[in-house]
């Protein structure tokens, strides 16, 4: 579904990503792991059409490497950035309601999806006439991944969900995460996370300094030791 | 006593209205780009040559302010086309430039073309007629402009609030990226930014021909330095600091109107200024910093 050929992406002089290929197929859950700095962010945000790149990335076979972030947006991708980025101003309905921007006529649908959403993250129908600034942090990284799955994405890029949050969330979010696997939505998740990531994802790649080291199934990447010390944080 | 007050708070209200009918218009496209648009002055100054142009046309009044108006507004969309849109990816000072090229380039040209001198503009009797509230003379061009103010204003924020654009564009104005991210097109949002931006302005220019009658080339400077003024006040952040602090800078300009002795009135500007000063070296962020907002794209 997703192909990454020879991608690479500088910011000025300083090479974040150099000649990465990562392949996400239909269905499947990838993660991209690896140290601070690997180039984890840098790689997720040249997919979603915001960083200039060279190098090729193919969506269901068309290339949409130097499309705007809007016309990935239509193509069916949807992020979750690292920085969560809500819309602090506009209630968590609102915030909600533009996630569906892409498919707004389809009114109906993008009621019933809002009544799912709701019964899938609760706190938010509690909290939907509140500004999303005033939400604390597990609640935003629920608004957001709320907000992705508005636009019922084909591909969703997910930035280290579970970053800052206390464990018992974080679980939460895996859970989340494992959940929409299972509707069938192809997913490519960036983690610090690894070992968590590594139980429910399908394959995963390591990038260390904007290459990638190694990639392989989920259970060989857990297994080889040597990538764990190197690069997983033990 | 009733009466003082009374005329107090229709001239203050008045001009009020105007201001932050001004501010917004200017604050609208620096919360999306995080630029201000220098070139904000002469959207003002073209729906008065707009109007002066028609002057004797057989069109009735109104379709001619209507015309005012969309030229302002085509105005303000070339703005972005010719002096924003080529170069703001690249630098702010870039911007900065050409939007003073624009600026120049505008009353240069009616400069050239028209007049460097002041032109009439038709106007109905509505704008110089009275009427009596409370034992005072009121001008009705001051009523008109405050419940003018207030539709708009209230349009303006139902707007926001409703529909998906608006959405949009509030999104847009605190994490643009992420806006884009969610399909929202970048520049739907800034054309329509400094449509909005060109509306504001040729609603002020219409009320503001209709206090002082007449056009120059340079009749956007006052405008441009009102809206910037009001929006630092209110903070460059919020559209509601900008209403806020249009308001609050009239509510200044016409107490001194009142308090100041004779001598002292052609010195006003001075005394709004030091008070503006002062309440920027008690409040830097102004009234309403707004939330934080995302980076400049
Ligand atoms: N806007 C930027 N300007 C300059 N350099 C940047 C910028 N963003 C990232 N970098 C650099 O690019 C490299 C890769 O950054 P990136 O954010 O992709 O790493 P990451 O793998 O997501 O790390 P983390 O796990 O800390 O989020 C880093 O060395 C970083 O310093
Ligand atoms: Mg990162």
């Amino acid at each position: 579904m997703l192909k990454v050929e020879n991608l690479s992406v500088s910011y000025g002089a300083i090479a974040a990503v150099k000649k990465v290929d990562i392949e996400v197929r239909e269905g499947e859950l990838v993660t991209l792991l690896g140290a601070n700095g690997a180039g984890k962010t840098t790689t997720l945000l040249a997919i979603a059409g915001v960083l200039r790149n060279s190098g090729k990335i193919l969506f269901r076979d068309r290339e949409i490497s130097h499309w705007s972030p809007e016309k990935v947006a239509h193509a069916g991708i949807a992020m979750v950035p690292e920085t969560r980025d809500v819309f602090a101003d506009l209630t968590v309905l609102e915030n909600l309601r533009l996630g569906a921007f892409t498919r707004r006529k389809d009114t109906q649908g993008c009621e019933k999806d809002l009544a799912g959403m709701f019964e899938l993250f609760p706190i938010l129908e509690e909290r939907r006439t509140q500004p999303a600034g005033t939400l604390s942090g597990g609640e935003q990284q629920q608004l957001v991944i709320a907000r992705a799955l508005m636009s019922r994405p084909q591909l969703l890029l997910l930035d280290e969900p579970s970053m800052g949050l206390a464990p018992a969330i974080v679980d939460k979010i895996f859970d989340y995460i494992a959940r929409l696997k299972q509707t069938g939505l192809t997913i490519l998740l960036v983690e610090q996370n690894a070992r968590k990531a590594l139980t429910c994802a399908d394959r995963a790649y390591v990038l260390a300094l904007g290459e990638v080291a190694a990639s392989g199934s989920a259970r060989e990447i857990s297994e080889s030791s040597d990538l764990a010390a190197l690069y997983l944080g033990g | 006593m009733t009466g003082q007050i009374v005329q107090f708070g229709i001239d203050a209200l008045s001009l009020g209205s105007l201001y932050a009918l001004m501010a917004l218009g200017l604050v609208i496209v620096y919360g999306i780009l995080k630029l201000v648009n220098f070139a904000y002055g002469e959207l003002v100054m073209v729906t008065g040559y707009t109007l002066f142009l028609l002057n004797g046309s057989p069109l009735p009044w109104l379709v001619m302010a209507l015309v005012a108006v969309i030229i302002a507004i085509l105005t303000g969309i070339s703005t972005e086309l010719v002096a924003f849109k080529p170069v703001r990816e690249k630098s702010v000072t870039a911007v900065l430039i050409t939007s003073f090229a624009f600026s120049t380039l505008l009353q240069n040209f009616v400069l050239l073309f028209i007049s460097p001198r002041a032109r009439q503009v038709p106007l109905p009797d509505i704008f110089t007629q009275t009427v009596e509230l409370a034992g005072v003379i009121v001008p009705l061009r001051n009523l008109l402009t405050i419940a003018c103010a207030f539709i708009m204003l209230g349009l303006f924020s139902w707007a926001l609030k409703k529909t998906v654009l608006g959405i949009a564009l509030r999104a847009a104005a605190s994490q643009f990226r992420m806006a884009r991210m969610l399909g929202v097109p970048a520049n739907l949002i800034i054309t329509t930014a400094f449509a909005i931006s060109g509306l504001f302005a040729g609603v002020v220019g219409i009320l503001w021909l209709g206090r002082i009658g007449s056009v120059v080339p340079g009749i956007g400077l006052e405008p441009l330095l009102v809206a910037f003024i009001a929006t630092v006040i209110g903070g460059m952040r919020s559209l509601q600091g900008a209403v806020v602090g249009g308001f609050l800078l009239a509510f200044v300009d016409v107490s001194l109107n009142y308090l100041l002795p004779q001598h002292l009135l052609q010195f006003r500007d001075a005394f709004t200024f030091s008070f503006v000063i002062l309440f920027l070296l008690m409040k830097p962020d102004g009234l309403i910093p707004g939330p934080a907002s995302g980076e400049r794209t």
